[in-house]
């Protein structure tokens, strides 16, 4: 794993206000690197500007300040290096599913023959589980379908990095809970490089190797980097029976409820947001934290901050 | 229970029908002989007027004879003034179908341009408000005097009026084609010409069609009224013709033709708009 795949440097993002006053700072200073093959997570609460990081490392969004190098190339626009999956899945309701993605393909492979553009779209179909469904038009598959063809789409173009845009934020519990398998899956078998929004704690620890807290805006910064250091073969099934599950978890949540608020306003005075800590909250005595917070035998529920950006 | 339902409103259709033609047929049987014209009008209209026997209004029988008669022979010419009711019908779609889609070729692209570019959109949109609420036949005179045709100028009559629907249909569907799906072609360097016929093309297109619907529709309704002003051929000018004949009857058999052509042609268009309609 090289630190160095991607790398966001002074990033921020400002609008000027409506009258004369001083502009509106979304964020500033957002440091932060992905190596390749990582997945990483950022959670903050909305309006903290975490779309609006994404869709600058899209390229559908330039920055006020700072530049993105990704493979030693700086950002300048949308890529077919990076592959998009949108929070409302985007598939354009008048093509098939497989349709859909055949027009990703082509756009990749201008020149592949109808064939093999039909064979890369089948095999990514097959991989998120639609074989069978490819010639039903988006309004006819569940919004669970649709979202499993928006990654379809995203991963068959071979993207260096995948960015997703809380891509499950609108499913239910039951098919979120599938669909995240299936995405651990396959990018542990394509070693694909992740950027991914979420609101929701457990999916972070469940998918992510590294999960970025954002503060609130405005002037929001990532406030630390927490290493999920649970082993990665994790599954749904046993990741909340392991020792370090609680602590990371309430460490995360901790930050969400109290700590993002004031750390805007007080960040801790060592804190330099060219190089925000990585804490490691899995691997340090649990005792530290409230008696209320680690109380094994709670079951472990889905924690959603907020709803949308 | 659908089949059923259908059924029900077909049968009250065909009743609704019959008791219309019933209505018309006792307030045109021949009056009971009492009444006497008045003198004046008898001697302006001349004697049939005059024995105040019969009305000029046609029987329900009359008109079913008379739409017998030019189904029997549609396309007959005996003279510049004297053509089958299915020379002239074919003349005014004729000219719909060529002023119409002369409108097109102008509307949707550059409808399409407007639609892409804020700046576009605005710089055109003054134009198209003073312009678009203009009653076609004010163009007529100006067509004459400019085109010195009549045949012409009708056509030109119907590429005005169909213009602003189209046009402002096309670019209202393109501007506001969703944020997202140019996106997704954003994120995958798709050319722009492809986005255009790939992307915004097909989003676009249930709106395009309702304006082509809508220019159909206006189209027929002004293709009587301006064949009626230029005169010649044309089923507006045979209305008029039979008017100046104050043959009643032939003026309702053109009346049901114009209106089951404009059904048809509305149908045509929707079954287009359908082909184009995707569920979200």
């Amino acid at each position: 794993m090289s630190a160095e795949f991607l790398k966001v440097e002074g990033l921020s993002k400002s609008f000027a206000a409506p009258r004369g006053g001083p502009p509106l700072v979304v964020f500033d200073e957002v440091n932060f690197a992905i190596g390749k093959g990582e997945f990483v997570c950022i959670i903050g609460h909305s309006g903290c500007g975490k779309s609006t990081i994404l869709n600058i490392l899209a390229g559908l969004d330039d920055a006020s300040a700072g530049v993105v190098v990704m493979a030693g190339r700086e950002i300048a626009g949308p890529s077919l290096d990076r592959g998009v999956v949108f929070q409302g899945h985007a598939l354009m309701p008048w093509l098939t599913a497989k349709k859909n993605v055949a027009f990703a393909v082509k756009s990749r492979w201008p020149d592949a023959g109808k064939t093999r553009i039909d064979e890369i779209c089948q095999r990514y179909l097959d991989l998120v589980g639609l074989t069978g469904a490819e010639h039903k038009k988006p309004a006819e598959l569940s919004g669970g379908m649709k979202q499993r063809v928006g990654i379809a789409r995203a991963f068959a173009i071979e993207p260096k990095m995948l960015l997703l845009d809380e891509p499950f934020g609108a499913l239910d519990a039951l098919t979120r809970g599938v669909i995240q398998d299936e995405l651990l899956k396959i990018c542990a078998a394509t070693h694909q490089t992740v950027f991914m929004i979420t609101h929701d704690v457990d999916e972070a620890m469940l998918l992510a190797d590294k999960i970025m807290l954002m503060s609130n805006g405005p002037h929001a910064r990532i406030a630390e980097i927490v290493q999920n250091t649970l082993p990665r073969n994790r599954s749904r099934h046993t990741i909340h029976k392991d020792p370090q599950y609680y602590p990371i978890r309430n460490h995360l949540i901790d930050f969400l409820v109290s700590r993002s608020k004031d750390f805007t306003d007080q960040p801790p005075e060592d804190y330099d947001p060219r190089h925000p800590p990585l804490v490691t909250p899995g691997l340090t005595t649990a005792s530290a934290l409230p008696e209320t917070l680690i109380s094994p035998r709670a079951a472990p529920r889905p924690v959603v901050v907020s709803m949308r950006n | 229970m659908l089949r059923s339902g259908r059924l029900a409103a077909a049968l009250l259709s065909c009743l609704l029908f019959a008791l219309f033609v019933a209505g018309w047929h006792v307030a045109t049987l021949p009056g009971g002989g009492g009444q006497a014209a008045d003198s004046e009008y008898a001697k302006l209209v001349g004697a049939a007027a005059a024995s105040g026997q019969k009305s000029a209004m046609p029987s329900p029988k009359d008109v079913a004879l008379k739409l017998w008669e030019h189904a029997k022979d549609p396309f007959y010419v005996r003279g510049t003034n004297d053509q089958g009711i299915g020379i002239q019908i074919s003349y005014s779609i004729g000219r719909v179908l060529l002023g119409f889609g002369l409108a097109a070729l102008v509307a949707i692209p550059l409808g399409f341009l407007i639609g892409m570019s804020p700046l576009l959109y605005r710089a055109f949109d003054p134009f198209i408000q003073v312009l678009k609420p203009i009653s076609p036949l004010a163009w007529m005179p100006l067509a004459l005097f400019t085109i010195k045709d009549s045949a012409t100028s009708s056509i030109f009559v119907i590429f005005i009026c169909s213009l602003w629907p189209m046009l402002i249909n096309t670019a209202f569907g393109v501007s506001a084609v969703r944020r997202e799906w140019l996106n997704v072609a954003r994120t995958l360097e798709v050319s722009a010409l492809r986005k255009a016929f790939q992307v915004v093309l097909p989003a676009a297109a249930p709106t395009i069609m309702t304006g082509m619907r809508i220019s159909v529709g206006i189209a027929w309704l002004v293709i009587v009224a301006a064949e009626m002003l230029v005169g010649g051929t044309g089923i507006g000018y045979f209305v008029w013709n039979e008017w100046n004949n104050l043959s009643i009857s032939n003026i309702l058999s053109a009346i049901l033709l114009i209106g089951l052509v404009g059904m048809l042609l509305d149908q045509i268009l929707a079954r287009l708009a359908r082909a184009v309609t995707y569920p979200e």
